[in-house]
């Protein structure tokens, strides 16, 4: 219990190591934790960001969706659309086509009823001739009598 | 130190006289302060202590690992971590020298101390023994093992630190700042003759004040330290008599106990030395 000469030599150990500590280890650890601690706040902030950015996306990607979705009911609407409209073109070429071909039909029924009328008026015509000259037994010239035959033809 | 194994000196008193010399030059001091000697057994172990610090810090220094800390970089990193955690508390506006000063007292300390939990006799009887080989009387080769058991170690802390405590003084309050304090402290007032009246009072307190810090650093590490060593040589004395299974109990419960002496002591040093030094960061004005 006293005082010596050691006193001085643990005081100079003292401040060498207070020294040696300073620049060797309380510094370069000092940093390290320092740098470590930026390090993963960054990676924090960075983890942070994505998770937003991805919720972000998944918000742009409902929009999108959404939008895709009216469009294509839009779509399919306007498909609707013109299916009733070429089915009602196609209904109505047909009721024109199908006028046209009847039309026709009608056309030449009344043609072939003409001439059927025709040739019908022509021979009884012939046959009302053949049977006058036979009842007048002369020779009826038919140049001559053409006019009465026509006249007896058309009232027929 | 907890137990011993066969004490090699028969009478007890002898034996914890033995226990509690030193090694040294110079002989055995003469008075209190007695610089002639120097204590060979107390410097030695310190500064292998010191040594062994400065090693496991320069080594984990120089292949500091920043992702995956490992092993010895982990515990220093704590205990830098702590120490830093309470400067910032206690002292925010500290320098760059408080950390490694209070890092240094922490860990130097509490090394020195744990030399308390070796084996009473482990080192003096290893010593007396390789000094017996050289022919030397091992009853006469003294081996003091824990350095702060010594009041040249604790008041060579004391002394750096008060040193320190006067320089942030002078340096934050100024030489005149420092020096009107010990007029004006404790005792103010406004009147300027109760004020003459009080400045040699304020004087003597204030000095004792501040000498009462180094001095109450010092003697606290010292006392604890040399208490605990006293006991385990107290108990080492139990070997003696029939009393084997007493020494053994008893010897691992304050074994136990003194792990937190030895601990609570070097923290209680570092965190003083911060609280003087902040204090002495302090403004003229805000003292």
């Amino acid at each position: 219990m006293n005082i010596t000469a050691t006193l001085f030599g643990q005081m100079i150990v003292f401040t060498v190591l207070i020294w040696f500590i300073k620049s060797y280890l309380w510094e370069p650890i000092l940093t390290t934790i320092e740098d470590r601690k930026a390090r993963i706040a960054e990676g924090l902030a960075a983890s942070q960001k994505g998770a937003e950015d991805m919720a972000r996306a998944e918000e742009e990607a409902a929009t999108v969706l959404k939008e895709a979705k009216v469009q294509a009911a839009a779509i399919i609407e306007q498909a609707k659309t013109r299916e009733s409209q070429i089915v009602e073109e196609a209904k109505n070429k047909a009721l024109v086509e199908a006028e046209r071909v009847k039309a026709g039909a009608e056309a030449e029924l009344e043609q072939e009823i003409n001439r059927a009328k025709d040739s019908l008026r022509t021979q009884v015509a012939a046959l009302a001739l053949a049977g006058a000259s036979k009842i007048v037994a002369k020779e009826i010239d038919t140049k001559t009598h053409k006019k009465v035959l026509d006249a007896l033809v058309s009232q027929i | 130190m907890s137990e011993s194994n066969a004490p090699a000196i028969s009478n007890p008193v002898e034996y914890i006289q033995h226990h509690l010399t030193n090694m040294s030059l110079g002989g055995k001091p003469e008075s209190l302060v007695d610089f002639n000697v120097f204590f060979i057994d107390t410097f030695l172990v310190s500064i292998a202590l010191a040594g062994l610090f400065a090693y496991f810090g320069w080594k984990v220094g120089k292949n500091l690992d920043p992702d995956k800390p490992t092993g010895i970089q982990n515990v220093l990193e704590m205990v830098v971590e702590f120490v830093n955690q309470q400067i910032k508390d206690i002292f925010p506006s500290a320098d760059k020298w408080i950390g490694p000063l209070a890092l240094t007292i922490f860990v130097w300390v509490f090394l020195m101390n744990a030399m308390d939990m070796l084996p009473v006799d482990l080192l003096p009887s290893l010593v007396g023994g390789v000094a017996s080989i050289f022919g030397a009387d091992p009853h006469h080769v003294y081996f003091k093992v824990v350095p702060t058991t010594n009041l040249d170690t604790t008041f060579a802390l004391a002394l750096v630190v008060f040193s320190l405590i006067i320089f942030y003084n002078i340096k934050h309050k100024g030489l005149f700042g420092y020096l009107k304090i010990f007029l004006t402290h404790p005792f103010s007032a406004s009147n300027i003759i109760v004020k003459v009246i009080l400045a040699p009072f304020n004087v003597l307190m204030t000095t004792i004040e501040e000498i009462a810090k180094p001095v109450s650093l010092g003697l606290r590490l010292f006392g604890n330290m040399f208490a605990g060593e006293l006991l385990f040589l107290l108990i080492a004395l139990l070997g003696f008599a029939w009393a084997m299974p007493g020494q053994v109990a008893l010897g691992v419960l304050w074994a136990i106990f003194h792990i937190l002496v030895i601990t609570l002591q070097a923290f209680i040093f570092m965190l003083l030395t911060i609280v003087y030094l902040s204090l002495a960061s302090q403004g003229a004005d805000e003292h």
